[in-house]
């Protein structure tokens, strides 16, 4: 955590902590450390069904407001440089990008703690940074590098991080729902007074599984918090065309419901600390997190046949969650506009390290593709170079070790 | 359903000759026009046809009002209009089921699944409800209207969810049918004829092939009979057998052979259920021994139910065991694509070791 110091909350430029080469997770580099309370109103009401909102004023701090800031510069760039790098064929597969959501990450990670539980979909590169993923993990599992979170098997859509309570990155559209209350239920039974975040997309919502996965919260009152992040496409259908009743929130019928304007970082922080609350006194809720991406669905996506460059760069001037607490900042006399800017070319320094770091990093060895499909001695080895031969192991006998000969394609 | 039938025999129906020796579909179309076309744009055509011959045909599925995640329905939202071609929700169990209700009302419902790897949702419906609906009711109601495509495969950089294969899942259900054309003219005919099929058909499209194969494509309706394999290539030692884009790596294992003196014959099944048993059959009584290629896993893949109705039907003609050259048992990886695909060369030594028993 940073020193504290005391500060006025002045322009003065303090000196930023020193760090390692480059730093590869969202550690807290801070020109202000003070964290006295301010209070700031979220830009929106909160819509509410079959609960009661929280305040619009939300407490926060100048410390706060800063990291804010930073972690989302630093996901925009990430995703930027993921942008580049797909297309020099270095990601290769599918690539899909978190752009203009920020805020919905940043928000919830400043509302819950590592052991509550976070689920999300194929589009989890930032939420695995704001779990204290660190940069140069997240490059290396994109260019499918040993180093990489997933030890290079899994993609940009398999992302995980066990010790952060991160269950991932799933490619299935809303496949994770159940999935999310399942752990909900463990947390529940063995006490730990923690939630799980169970993320999905306007897509997702008219999936099947949501709405079995929302009955068994309900009735077993789940500590679970279903996150829609409805960024009004679902690839390439906007969510009229695909939902008789896109108010995702009141979807849960008897399940309580939030919507929130997921661009603004302290609304989400609000309405993410309100949920938990909820979740942990009385079962599941659901929060609608208005927010929109400014890529494609993937990098096979152009984004601009189902919806108009203005549209998108509309969004970007009045909505951009960056520029958002940006102005915050400033007009809290927090930090100069320079000072922000400077922080920004050190987060570009960080992240082209880290992407020349991953770059370097090596690809896993060919053997790998047969390790993990079961439990090592207790399901089957391939043998010869064909890989045809199966044996089934006992968990007595240690299977020779596998050929590593491989046939050139 | 007496329409159906009609329709389907008023076509011209072209048999495929058995003496092709290239890749390229050998439906003859001599005097008719025929433009080159790639696999996306045939499939395309064969949509425009269908629609344009039966006023209740329907296409729906994700995204398939602006043309489709491959461009495959280009151009029919706006000639056929937003009531015969129009864009679900994101519910593949929904989408299917949804079909098969329309199906059940008399009407073609072709049905679009985006990835063959998104099909599981819907597996229940089709195992469960169509696959069963004549049997169950008599024979007072069937979904033969309902054709299910879905591309799948490999595509270099797929990944776990935008490459498998899934068809010896659905090769298991007595009720359906499973089609897998090899290229653009193939797709187009067989395709019309899963559509204008009178009993629910599910068409897996090689994604690969979308825009690499480019062929000459008659421009008229035509259909290619289910249930018939082709040799498209003769030989006399071994008899090869795969379907879809596996055929074009299995084309250039059987030209390696042939350099070292192996001669090939390789069989395109097209349809997988019901398979054409014959032909493949009366080939290996010729040669004497049989490899099977696919994507798919090796273990309970396709290639078994191939490796075991021969072994009970040219037992005595086998001159070697059964080989099949297939994926690996892993999930469709990721980085370690080049490993776990069926390659040219790991044909070529199953070819040779199989000649060499």
């Amino acid at each position: 955590m940073a020193l504290s110091r005391l500060s006025s909350r002045s322009t003065t430029l303090l000196q930023p902590l020193a760090t390692a080469a480059f730093p590869t997770s969202l550690r807290r580099r801070h020109i202000s450390t003070d964290t006295t309370p301010i209070t700031v109103e979220t830009s929106l009401p909160f819509t509410t069904h079959l609960v009661e909102p929280p305040s619009r004023a939300v407490e926060t701090s100048s410390e706060e407001l800063l990291s804010f800031f930073r972690d989302m510069a630093l996901m925009r760039r990430m995703e930027i440089a993921a942008d580049s790098l797909y297309k020099a064929k270095l990601i290769r597969g599918f690539c899909h990008l978190y752009d203009g959501q920020e805020a919905v990450a940043i928000g919830m990670e400043a509302a819950i703690t590592r052991r509550d539980a976070i689920i999300t979909s194929y589009r989890d590169h930032c939420t695995f940074l704001g779990r204290g993923g660190g940069l140069f993990e997240a490059f290396s599992e994109l260019m499918g590098r040993t180093t990489g979170c997933s030890k290079g098997k899994g993609g940009s859509m398999h992302f995980y991080k066990k010790d952060a309570s991160f269950y991932g990155g799933h490619g299935i559209v809303g496949a994770q729902a159940p999935l999310g209350c399942g752990l909900a239920f463990a947390q529940k039974y063995s006490k730990e007074e923690a939630v799980t975040f169970t993320l999905y997309g306007d897509g997702a919502a008219n999936q099947g599984q949501l709405f079995e996965a929302l009955n068994i919260a309900a009735l077993w009152d789940l500590p679970a918090v279903l996150v829609c992040e409805n960024n009004h496409y679902g690839m390439g259908t906007a969510e009229w065309r695909s939902a008789k009743s896109p108010a995702y929130f009141k979807r849960g019928d008897y399940v309580p419901g939030l919507k929130v304007d997921g661009m603004d970082a302290l609304a989400v922080k609000q309405a993410c600390k309100f949920a938990k609350e909820y979740a942990l006194k009385n079962g599941p809720i659901i929060l609608e997190m208005d927010t929109y991406r400014y890529h494609g669905h993937s990098m096979s996506d152009p984004g601009s046949t189902y919806r108009t460059r203005d549209e998108i760069s509309g969004v970007r001037q009045v909505r951009d969650p960056i520029d958002r607490v940006r102005k915050l900042i400033i007009s809290h006399d927090i930090a100069t506009e320079k000072e922000l800017k400077d922080m920004e070319k050190e987060v570009r320094k960080d992240v082209d390290a880290a992407v020349a770091q991953a770059k370097e990093s090596p690809i896993p060895k060919p053997s790998e593709l047969f390790t993990n499909i079961y439990v090592k001695g207790f399901g089957s080895e391939s043998f010869g170079a064909d890989r045809k031969e199966l044996r089934k192991c006992r968990h007595t006998k240690i299977i020779s070790s596998l050929s590593t000969e491989q046939t050139q394609a | 359903m007496a329409s159906l039938l009609g329709r389907f025999c008023r076509k011209l129906v072209v048999p495929g000759s058995a003496h092709g020796s290239r890749m390229v579909s050998t439906t003859s179309c001599d005097s008719e026009a025929v433009k080159s076309l790639n696999l996306y744009s045939a499939i395309n055509q064969a949509l425009h046809i269908a629609l344009e011959t039966d006023p209740r045909s329907y296409v729906f599925g994700e995204d398939v009002g602006f043309g489709g995640v491959f461009r495959c329905t280009t151009g029919l939202a706006e000639r056929f209009g937003k009531n015969r071609v129009f864009n679900t929700p994101l519910c593949e169990q929904g989408i299917v089921g949804f079909g098969i209700g329309l199906a059940a009302m008399g009407n073609r419902a072709v049905v679009e699944i985006q990835f063959a790897d998104y099909i599981y949702p819907a597996f229940d419906q089709i195992v469960n409800e169509a696959a069963k609906f004549r049997y169950r009711s008599g024979n007072q109601f069937n979904c033969g209207g309902l054709t299910i495509r879905a591309p799948y495969g490999a595509v270099g950089h797929g990944g776990h969810y935008h490459s498998q294969s899934p068809e010896a899942f659905f090769c298991h259900v007595p009720g359906i049918k499973v089609v897998i054309p090899r290229s653009p003219r193939e797709a187009k005919g067989l395709l019309l004829s899963s559509i204008r099929d009178p009993n629910p058909v599910v068409f897996f499209e090689p994604k690969w092939l979308y825009r690499q194969a480019v062929e000459e494509v008659p421009e008229h309706d035509y259909m290619i009979p289910l249930s018939q394999a082709e040799v498209i290539r003769e030989g006399s030692d071994i008899t090869l057998v795969g379907w879809g884009a596996q055929l074009t790596v299995m084309e250039q294992a059987c030209l390696d052979a042939e350099k070292e003196g192996i001669s090939c014959e390789l069989i395109d099944l097209k349809t997988l259920l019901p398979w054409d048993k014959e032909t493949v059959e009366a080939s290996v009584k010729k040669t004497g021994r049989l490899l099977i290629s696919h994507e798919a896993p090796i273990t309970g893949g396709f290639g078994a139910e191939i490796s075991a109705t021969i072994l009970e039907r040219c037992f005595l003609k086998l001159e070697a065991p059964v080989s099949r050259v297939c994926g690996l048992d892993t999930p469709f990886p990721l980085v370690f694509e080049p490993f776990y695909m069926p390659t040219k060369n790991k044909i070529l030594n199953a070819i040779k070791s199989t000649v060499n028993y």
